[in-house]
């Protein structure tokens, strides 16, 4: 079946991945690596907003959702951030600089980038949470006299484990953007914040009426940040969360990636707390 | 410093925050302004627990030992935020240790003073108590997170 891809505005088959090539492989920890990716020859580049994922397959051994890391106005360059967990994120860790893979995409809901304008923007991320909001950032950024304060705060398990490292300290360097960095556990020669991700709350101001939050990280981690930001009165709307579940088509097709009455894949990934808070939490939907 | 300046210290930090007046007067009786240097420990682990500390600045780190781990920070504790509360509660020892991570300045408060204060005005008493079990029942639900050790498998 051929459908109009809403990024590219091609006509193609979307369970059809197409051919990427492997510019650079960087290892970021020791479980986690970036892939730089290029198109293959006669293959657009891909557009993308913050947020959005594709799907990723590795020769031979299967496919997997990743989010695209990297600057959306960088339009040759497709960044990834991925930490190997099973077959797929093994594989794709095997490669390097030449090596093909295969891609779908981009897919889902973006990050309110836009719709945050005029509002003061906290970004929580954690563990690898980080990649999937870092195209955000950089949005943010690059149009940094639309939004009020904007703060990230970004938990890590400990400072061994800090993803983007260097970057999220020429972040903090700038006069414009708070960063706050924690870890759970650290020997004493560490000089930053030990401690959970929501204990980092306190410490940043912005205005509950005005605010826009996206969260990502483990689950229990985006439950307990969303509860404490309502608890000082951010709106319920003005909370967004990137959800992660499982996936195969990553088009609303096969229904792999349910979560009570929502596809991950086509309403998300990501979603503001009002339409999906009553699903957290919730076991074994 | 003079006993109003600490007043004024005391009803400005968020643990004081909206305190009655007169019980932010008698508070400030057990109050002296400190500083410690990066580095400094401000207590150990074991020692008789004397004071309790309003912190205004800089960061301290609540560390204890682990065999074959050694040291091992659990816990850091910024402005706006309070240090300790085995003031309270028998046996009046540290359980862990404290230590300046930057220059901290602080407000400590003589803990047998409180005591003092609390068992002979138990409107104070109550108040005090109130806003340490917040900060205790924050702390607590903080640490299970931690322990849940959410980023080694994700959860
Ligand atoms: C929208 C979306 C965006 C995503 N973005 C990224 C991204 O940017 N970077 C990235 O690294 N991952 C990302 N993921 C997660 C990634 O798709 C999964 O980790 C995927 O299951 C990996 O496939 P696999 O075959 O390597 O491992 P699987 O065979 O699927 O899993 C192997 C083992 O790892 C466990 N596991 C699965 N997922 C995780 C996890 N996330 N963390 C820890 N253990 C896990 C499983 O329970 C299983 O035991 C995203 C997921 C979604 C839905
Ligand atoms: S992955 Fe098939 S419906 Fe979402």
């Amino acid at each position: 079946m051929a459908i109009r891809s809403e990024a590219t505005g091609s006509l193609s088959d979307p369970m059809t991945p197409r051919i990427f090539v492997v510019e650079r492989f960087r290892r970021e920890l020791h479980d986690t690596f970036t892939l730089e990716l290029t198109p293959g020859p006669g293959m657009a580049p891909i557009v993308y907003r913050p947020g959005q994922f594709n799907m990723l397959y590795a020769m031979g051994v299967g496919e997997a959702p990743i989010s695209i890391s990297g600057d959306p106005a960088q339009t040759g360059q497709l960044i990834h951030t991925i930490r190997s967990v099973g077959a797929v994120t093994e594989a794709l860790g095997r490669l390097r600089s030449g090596d093909a893979l295969g891609l779908r995409g981009p897919y889902g809901r973006p990050w309110p980038v836009e719709a945050a304008a005029g509002n003061d923007v906290l970004i929580i991320a954690g563990g690898i949470g980080l990649a999937p909001l870092r195209p955000a950032i950089y949005c943010l950024l690059a149009e940094r006299h639309r939004y009020g304060r904007v703060a990230l705060l970004y938990g890590a398990r400990s400072p061994r484990e800090i993803l983007y490292r260097r970057q999220l300290e020429r972040w903090r360097a700038r006069f414009d953007i708070e960063v706050e960095v924690t870890v759970d556990r650290a020997a004493p020669e560490w000089r930053g914040s030990v401690g959970v991700v929501t204990t980092l709350l306190p410490r940043v101001q912005f205005d509950p009426d005005h605010t826009t939050v996206m969260i990502c990280g483990p689950e229990v981690m985006m439950r307990h940040v969303a509860r404490d930001l309502i608890q000082r009165g951010v709106a319920e709307e003005q909370i967004h969360l990137s959800m992660e579940r499982n996936m195969k088509c990553a088009i609303g097709f096969c229904g792999h990636c349910q979560y009570g009455p929502k596809f991950i894949c086509r309403d998300g990934p990501v979603f503001d707390f009002h339409s999906i808070g009553g699903l957290f939490g919730v076991r074994e939907i | 410093m003079k006993a109003e300046r600490i007043e004024s210290i005391l009803a400005t930090h968020p643990f004081f925050e909206g305190l009655a007046a007169e019980h932010l007067a008698v508070v400030a009786d057990c109050a002296t302004s400190v500083r410690f240097a990066a580095g400094e420990k401000i207590f150990h682990e074991g020692e008789e627990a004397q004071s309790f500390y309003l912190i205004r600045h800089g960061r301290v780190a609540i560390d204890t030992h682990a065999p074959q781990r050694g040291g091992l920070t659990v816990q850091t504790i910024g402005e706006g935020e309070i240090l300790g509360w085995s003031w309270m509660t028998p046996p009046y020892r540290w359980r862990f240790d404290a230590r300046a991570v930057d220059l901290v300045r602080a407000i400590a408060l003589d803990g047998r003073c409180l005591r003092e204060k609390c068992e002979a005005d138990h409107d104070l008493g109550y108040e005090l108590l109130k806003r340490l079990t917040l900060v205790i029942v924050r702390r607590l639900e903080a640490t299970r997170l931690q322990l849940l050790d959410i980023y080694g498998h994700q959860v």
